[in-house]
């Protein structure tokens, strides 16, 4: 993975001895909190409900076991002795105090990290494929790519002051796991007469008025990337509107010019941005290929991994449901889950990233990823290693099998923690995840994700989830409005709304009458929930979530 | 006729520390019980605007409105509920110390 330079860290040195002394000029009172505020969002620091929050960057959700360790120590030693990952790949602390923020930030430097544009109106941090590099459906890693893209993005002179926040998602793989469609750019990456290339979708993003991107070019060469997400982003700077935050995404622009003509733009403007990039973008691609070579892969024995899985149910049903297809004969690739049923999703104590980062360095070439989904990633980790890993992670309660099941929840913080949060989300996820525990009915309902926001900005990806919720403040009281069919995959689609909403304690029986549907309703055990959906549309999934107006129609 | 006046506190985030403090008359509480309650509209807005110029103290300072239970305020939306508490995952914030 990319190490910092001599560049790299004197320009993060610089950054945190700045901010260092923007802090001390806030609590000295010469700076007012108005002249302060857009300093300290630079910089990744929120102030929430209870308290300040550090959103610090975990780029294109890809760290090291020194890296995660150091996260650990920052939890001890800052905040409440845990994090809280989260769907942009990042990691949040909800309890600093100010005047340690920047100790904080030194610390993070020490391993390479930082919080530089978590917040603002500027390119955001980069999310990719979190099973990139290692999954067998990859045309190729997209991460030397998405480092180029952090490298060009950061503190560049054109884009600090724009519209509104700017999110760019790359994959790799043609099964999307980066929701790219639903992101201001999204990179796919394709291959065309032997040539590998991206298509470039843009305008997607969920939020208020959600929008599925739109493809502006079916293929763009690898060469031509930089200078092309240039001119759409300056395009966009220039036309997009800033009369209304609302309105200030770049969804809203391909929205009201239509596509035809954003696309005569960025041509018009690609033509003059080109010629100014001199060529040194591919010098340093090639250079960062090399910082992510694949790990030497052994072979040997997998033995030890067919004995447990025949001989032990538990690490068989883990083994079912969290590991993925290696591109790598012999290994797999793990998904811990940071979801056990009643837990918060996306925290992690800092006792458990303690133990992913030494993990890591056992068995996983000292990789670890953070998903948007919210949960932890060794992406390399050879099969006879499973069963000891497997038992190592279960002392620490992370050996949860329910990825992508239905208490394999996305929820944002909510009203919990979250200023701009309507409602709460965790503790809804909590029921949910719990009820259906109870029920031991998870395994058997399938692949079912459900997804929570705590308001219309869509932290929690409601629109794309299979069951989406959305808490919402309903004259004083928090009210669920429920949407189903959502899709955040390569078939990306808009959730549809079912009706009116739900208060909390109706929610999780609401919810549990529309797994019950679908359980009656499916073919066979094999027709997944979303697939159930698309054959028989909202109708009877309606009916039971609404029964009383069934029975007012009788 | 002016529409009828709510109780109503003065209330922020400390500076340093980011947590949620009411204003008294003398200074600021971490304690709801003993935040200076305003009938008075006009009364309100001044507290409002001295409190606003502290800047070296607190952030973002705003009235909410309470409900008088006898002399002690109470909260009368959920957002104004959790602020007082703490989040609902977590022993954490103002629950952990009470």
């Amino acid at each position: 993975m990319y190490t910092y330079n001599d560049f790299d860290k004197s320009f993060i040195a610089t950054r945190n001895a700045q901010f260092r002394d923007q802090v001390e000029r806030r609590i000295d009172g010469s700076l007012t909190e108005d002249e302060f505020k857009p300093l300290r969002l630079m910089n990744g620091l929120y102030l929430q409900l209870h308290a300040y929050m550090l959103r610090v960057a975990i780029p294109y959700g890809t760290l090291n076991g020194g890296q995660m360790r150091q996260l650990a120590f920052i939890a001890d030693k800052w905040d409440k002795g845990y994090g809280h990952f989260t769907t942009r790949q990042n990691i949040q602390y909800n309890w600093p105090e100010l005047r340690d923020v920047p100790d904080m930030l030194d610390a993070l430097a020490k391993v390479g990290m930082h919080a530089i544009q978590t917040s603002g109106n500027t390119i955001r941090n980069v999310t990719a494929d979190h099973f990139a590099g290692a999954s067998a459906d990859e045309i190729a890693d997209p991460r030397p790519v998405a480092e180029l893209i952090r490298q060009w993005s950061t503190d560049h002179p054109e884009f600090q002051f724009m519209p509104r926040k700017f999110k760019i998602a790359i994959t790799g793989s043609p099964n999307d796991r980066a929701v790219t469609r639903a992101h201001d750019i999204g990179l796919r990456m394709v291959e065309k007469d032997g040539e590998a290339g991206f298509e470039v979708i843009v305008g997607g993003g969920l939020g208020r008025t959600p929008m599925i991107g739109k493809v502006i070019t079916d293929f763009l060469p690898q060469e031509d990337l930089l200078p092309y997400l240039e001119s759409v982003v300056s395009v966009w700077n220039q036309i997009g509107r800033r009369d209304n935050k609302y309105k200030a995404r770049i969804k809203i622009t391909v929205h009201e010019h239509g596509i035809e003509e954003i696309r005569r733009l960025v041509d018009e403007r690609f033509a003059i941005v080109k010629g100014s990039f001199s060529g040194i973008d591919q010098v340093r691609l090639a250079e960062y290929k090399t910082h992510f070579a694949a790990p030497d892969f052994v072979v040997k024995s997998e033995a030890v991994f067919k004995d447990a899985y025949h001989s032990d149910p538990i690490f068989r049903s883990w083994a079912d449901t969290n590991l993925s297809a290696h591109k790598a004969d012999g290994y797999s690739i793990v998904s811990i889950s940071i979801k056990k049923h009643g837990d918060t999703p996306g925290d992690a104590t800092s006792d458990q990233m303690r133990l992913m980062a030494d993990l890591a360095e056992a068995y996983g070439h000292n990789e670890l990823r953070i998903s948007h989904e919210q949960n932890v990633i060794l992406p390399h980790v050879h099969k006879s290693d499973l069963p000891a890993l497997h038992a190592a992670l279960k002392e620490q309660g992370l050996a949860t099998a329910n990825i992508g099941l239905i208490s394999d929840i996305i929820a944002c913080p909510g009203m919990d923690y979250c200023a701009l949060a309507t409602a709460r989300s965790i503790p809804i996820a909590q029921e949910i995840a719990t009820r259906f525990d109870d029920l031991k009915l998870e395994h058997d309902i399938g692949n079912l994700k459900i997804k929570i926001s705590g308001c219309i900005n869509a932290c929690g990806h409601h629109h794309v989830g299979h069951i989406g919720i959305l808490g919402l403040d309903r004259a004083g009281v928090e009210n669920y409005q429920v949407t189903l069919g959502g899709d955040h995959t390569e078939t990306a689609k808009i959730g549809d709304r079912a009706g009116r909403g739900f208060e909390a304690h109706e929610l999780v029986p609401a919810i549990e009458r529309v797994v019950d549907t679908y359980l009656a309703l499916r073919t066979d055990k094999d027709e997944e929930f979303i697939e159930t959906y698309r054959r028989l549309g909202l109708a009877p999934f309606k009916a039971a979530l609404y029964p009383e107006a069934q029975a007012d129609a009788a | 006729m002016s529409k009828s006046f709510t109780p109503k506190v003065v209330t922020a985030n400390d500076l340093l520390k980011g947590d949620v403090i009411y204003q008294t008359a003398t200074g600021w509480t971490r304690d709801l019980a003993d935040a200076e309650i305003l009938t008075d509209e006009a009364h309100a807005d001044l507290r409002l605007i001295e409190g606003s110029q502290q800047i070296a103290d607190v952030v973002g300072v705003y009235l909410m409105d309470v409900a008088l239970d006898g002399t002690a305020p109470q909260t009368t939306h959920f957002r104004e509920a959790f602020r007082a508490k703490g989040p609902s995952n977590y022993v954490h914030g103002k629950q952990e110390v009470a």
